[in-house]
């Protein structure tokens, strides 16, 4: 196994995360990349009460990810590589070859023009997405497993609205 | 009865309690339901943090611990030396608390989430 997912979710690690795709994938292991979680103690503590004792949560920097983003590519469990944003997923596509990107959740905020139920994005995050797409992953939009894979014309359109 | 807790959840998971809550005992007012859809981690808390200074409460019922609305509370809790949030909350938990109204709210949390763990059980093939 690798990482099996590479997914964008403003809310990090919750329920959707955890229980929706960690059960169906077996998910041993979950890489959050987060500058700021990466700097707090706290926060890091909070993420790992969150997920089942018999799953591991790494938490890393973009820099730090970047560098580390082959061997959890190379391990033989399955995992699962989470951002907060789009920003610092596209550090990583930059950086690293990742096939797939998952857009599980962007919510509501100023700026933002609703594409989806769980899409918000600004013309700006549209933009970013594409880029991603431009650098080889496959982008789609799907919170839950069960749910139909949209692809990123139609999620940035709002046709699946 | 004025409002004693908040109940947030994924879905209608709070309007749904309660509205049991309600249909049972008649006391459904003692909680407020909260309904987190479409928002973001921070619109959240913020959304929270607002409904317990709104209705005065302290306490806060969550129905699964790696959920949104956990992370949010226990950001909220964080300092507040009051204040109590029950993770995994179910029926008998939220039943049991609307009953304890001698105790503290945060007394009576406690121990309903004793009540609610206590109150799941297995029948049939072999249990």
């Amino acid at each position: 196994m690798t990482l099996v997912l590479y997914r964008i979710d403003d809310r990090l690690i919750h329920g959707q995360v955890v229980v929706g795709w960690g059960q169906p994938l077996d998910l041993e292991f979950i890489v959050l990349v987060d500058d700021t979680v990466a700097a707090s103690d706290w926060e890091q503590e909070l993420y790992r009460m969150g997920v089942p004792p018999e799953m591991e949560v790494y938490f890393h920097t973009v820099a730090d990810a970047i560098a580390a983003l082959p061997k959890y590519q190379g391990d033989k469990r399955p995992g699962l590589l989470l951002t907060g944003d789009i920003p610092t997923m596209q550090k990583l596509v930059e950086a690293r070859s990742i096939p797939t990107v998952n857009v599980g959740g962007i919510h509501s905020k100023p700026g933002r023009t609703q594409r989806m139920r769980y899409v918000f994005l600004t013309q700006e995050e549209a933009q970013e997405l594409r880029a991603i797409a431009a650098k080889g992953a496959v982008v789609t939009a799907q919170d839950v497993p069960g749910a139909r894979p949209v692809s990123l014309d139609d999620m940035i359109s709002g046709e699946a609205l | 009865m004025p409002p004693r807790a908040i109940v947030a959840g994924h879905g209608e998971f709070a309007a749904g309690l309660i509205s049991a809550v309600q249909q049972i005992t008649g006391r459904g007012a003692q909680l407020v339901p909260v309904a987190v859809q479409k928002l973001s981690v921070t619109d959240i808390e913020a959304l929270l943090r607002a409904k317990m200074m709104e209705a005065g409460v302290h306490v806060i019922f969550t129905d699964l611990q790696a959920g949104s609305c956990t992370m949010a509370s226990r950001r909220i809790l964080r300092g507040m030396d009051d204040a109590v949030l029950v993770a995994g909350a179910n029926l008998p938990t939220l039943l049991d608390f609307v009953f304890a109204d001698a105790k503290t709210p945060t007394d009576a949390a406690r121990h309903a989430a004793e009540r609610g763990r206590a109150a799941i059980s297995v029948h049939g093939a072999g249990a």
